[in-house]
């Protein structure tokens, strides 16, 4: 970048800087490699952490006979003598950076670079945003994102201490560097001058952290508490539920116990008193067994089953005469649960309500076709008769589709398909399968030579 | 219509032999002279005579019930090998097969589907009647008598005529002048080939290679 090319902000600044523009060469990748960058402070800098050592020559003497050195920002609160000399020499900081091209030089090698970095000359914003920040070996370049040309960089000998400061509501991480005092014969930089002899680093896109530094502070550092926090929650939770399989190791052999003293009681009835085995019989009541001598194995005859199977029974002998002796098991479902209004029947309670009905030897049963489709129907619906005269309605009619024939019927279109299956299982029937559908035909194959 | 031909026996010069056969094209049976020979059933669809299950539309779906279908197998092999016999094909593709009246029912609108039809195929390759001319199962040659059957007769005529240790080429047996009267008259070489062969294995016969082409030497 030549000496002409600068943003118009600084330009004015250096319009009114009263030194020469003499002393400030335009700058050139030559000069800058030619001239070292200004002696860096061995003593107290953090020094670039890559761990290259930037070029170094001693101390200019110049810059020794002001006697700038630590003292000026290492104290916390300056002394009257140091804030007149203060007052006298005001702090540059930002002139420490000089104009760049971006390149970078022979020797040096890029570590890291970080997008959305904003530069502040001490605690004020300047018109430096939204730029891309490399640190290299030698220095930290920072370029404007918008305007590529817009380069400036400082050497990393300038930085004497890094700090980070947190993120907060409103405000993003920063990192503060404190700079040393700047050399009066270096090349020109956008400022001339600045208060303080520090800058910010503020960091809009994370980054912040430094290759090397491991300190929970900013964006990531909450990040990385949250996910400590997650794995304690983790550990807790199983900590919790290892009592509770403890407890279940525990409860089962309570039950196991209790089945043996059961039936322990059943076979020697006069060991224990009467009272002992009624209050026994309440602790295991307690516990959910009801009642251990007669209690089958789960999902088969239970009271709840039994009772509501009766009730069943009570509710679809109607219906099912309606509808010719035979229902569908989804209609009984929509039936029953429509007549109960509250304390509905769940599907499963209904299919073990109705296995049990032959059992109870109540007038209804159970029928799975071969298709899975499920039905009740009375007792003394034959399902034979049925067949017969299906078989003469198709006779009559030629043939039939399973709609034409529930028309026929009066009954369900799935009832009439199973009764015609059913029909050409039995060999009665025969089918016709083709583009206009399936039609069911006398088995005239059997019948006929 | 017939060129008339010398009376049995007789010979023009004794000690000539015997006139060569008279050649094929000539003497074609009068139910094959139409010229589309490979499309018989366009000429004889009238007189064929179509079994009551043609008219029945289940015909023309396989029956899951295994009863049904075994009753609708049988009425299948008999209805193509009469068929066959009647527009005597010997020989058939798979694909002619499908478009051929046998097993597409244009007035019922009704097909029996690939797979049906290669069941009833296989069900006639089970009984003997059929013999896949290939590897791809794309043609077969359907005899609508067994060959073992059609062996048995050709060795019967053989042994009534009382020319048993002759020998005879294919020809003569098909299509000469002695075997005009018997059922194998007009039968094609390679159902006869067959014919011959359950008979090579039954020992009662031979085939062995002559001048003009194959014959068959009977025991």
């Amino acid at each position: 970048m030549q000496g002409g090319e600068r943003p118009r902000v600084s330009e004015q600044r250096i319009w009114k800087d009263p030194l020469p523009p003499s002393l400030f060469p335009p700058h050139s990748p030559q000069l800058q490699a030619a001239a070292p960058p200004p002696p860096g402070g061995s003593r107290g800098a953090a020094g670039p952490p890559g761990g290259a050592t930037p070029s170094q020559c001693g101390r200019r003497p110049v810059w020794r006979l002001r006697g700038r050195g630590e003292r000026d920002w290492a104290e916390p609160g300056p002394g009257p003598e140091l804030r007149r000399r203060r007052r006298r020499r005001r702090r540059r900081v930002m002139d420490r950076f000089v104009w760049t091209n971006g390149l970078l030089e022979i020797n040096e090698t890029l570590v890291i670079q970080q997008r959305g970095v904003r530069i502040y000359d001490g605690e004020e914003k300047i018109k430096f945003d939204a730029g891309v920040l490399l640190l290299s070996t030698h220095r930290l370049i920072w370029r404007d994102q918008k305007n590529h040309d817009c380069c400036i960089a400082i050497p990393l000998s300038q930085i004497v201490f890094i700090e980070e400061q947190a993120a907060g509501i409103g405000k993003s991480a920063k990192i503060v560097i404190h700079l040393h005092p700047a050399s009066s014969n270096k090349d020109p930089g956008p400022f001339q001058s600045s208060k303080s002899s520090y800058i910010k680093l503020s960091f809009k896109e994370h980054g912040q952290i430094e290759p090397g530094r491991i300190r929970a502070v900013g964006i990531v550092g909450i990040e990385r508490k949250l996910e400590e926090k997650r794995k304690e929650t983790d550990k807790n939770i199983s900590e919790a539920f290892e009592d509770l399989s403890k407890l279940m190791v525990k409860a089962k052999e309570m039950v196991e116990l209790s089945k043996s003293i059961a039936n322990k009681i059943k076979d020697k009835q006069g060991d224990i008193t009467e009272d002992e085995t009624i209050r026994f019989k309440s602790y295991l009541l307690s516990m959910g067994i009801a009642n251990p001598v007669t209690r089958e194995t789960h999902g088969s005859g239970t009271h709840y089953h039994m009772q509501l199977a009766k009730q069943l029974a009570g509710i679809l002998q109607v219906p099912l005469e309606e509808r010719g002796g035979i229902m569908s098991l989804t209609e009984v479902y929509c039936l029953v649960n429509r007549a109960r209004g509250m304390e509905l029947l769940s599907p499963e309670d209904l299919v073990n309500a109705c296995k049990m009905l032959e059992a109870l030897k109540l007038p209804l049963r159970l029928r799975i076709f071969d298709s899975g489709v499920m039905v009740i129907e009375l007792q003394s619906h034959n399902e034979e008769e049925m067949l017969a005269s299906a078989l003469e309605t198709v006779s009559e009619k030629g043939s039939l589709t399973s709609e034409e024939f529930a028309k026929l019927v009066g009954m369900s279109v799935l009832l009439a398909k199973e009764r015609l299956l059913l029909a050409e299982k039995m060999g009665h029937l025969c089918r016709d399968d083709s583009v206009e559908g399936l039609r069911f035909y006398p088995n005239l194959f059997m019948t006929q030579s | 219509m017939l060129r008339p031909r010398p009376a049995r026996g007789f010979l023009p010069v004794p000690g000539t032999p015997r006139p060569s056969p008279v050649p094929e094209v000539l003497r074609r049976a009068p139910e094959v002279r139409s010229k589309r020979f490979r499309f018989p059933w366009v000429t004889m669809a009238t007189s064929f005579e179509w079994p009551w299950q043609y008219r029945f539309p289940p015909f023309f779906t396989l029956q899951p019930n295994v009863d049904t279908r075994q009753k609708q197998l049988a009425a299948w092999c008999s209805l193509v090998l009469s068929f066959c016999r009647l527009h005597r094909q010997s020989s058939m593709t798979v694909m002619e097969a499908q478009e051929s009246p046998l097993f597409n029912n244009n007035k019922l609108q009704r097909k029996l589907p690939m797979e049906s039809i290669q069941i009833v195929l296989e069900e006639l390759r089970k009984k003997g009647n059929l013999e896949w001319l290939d590897k791809n199962k794309s043609s077969f040659l359907i005899m609508w008598r067994r060959p073992e059957e059609w062996g048995k007769l050709i060795y019967q005529w053989v042994s009534k005529s009382g020319q048993n240790n002759s020998v005879f080429t294919f020809y003569e047996l098909t299509n000469g002048d002695d075997t005009e009267d018997e059922e194998f008259h007009g039968l094609d070489e390679a159902t006869l080939l067959r014919a011959l062969q359950a008979l090579q294995l039954e020992h009662k016969a031979e085939i062995i290679t002559v001048s003009d082409g194959r014959g068959v030497k009977f025991f």
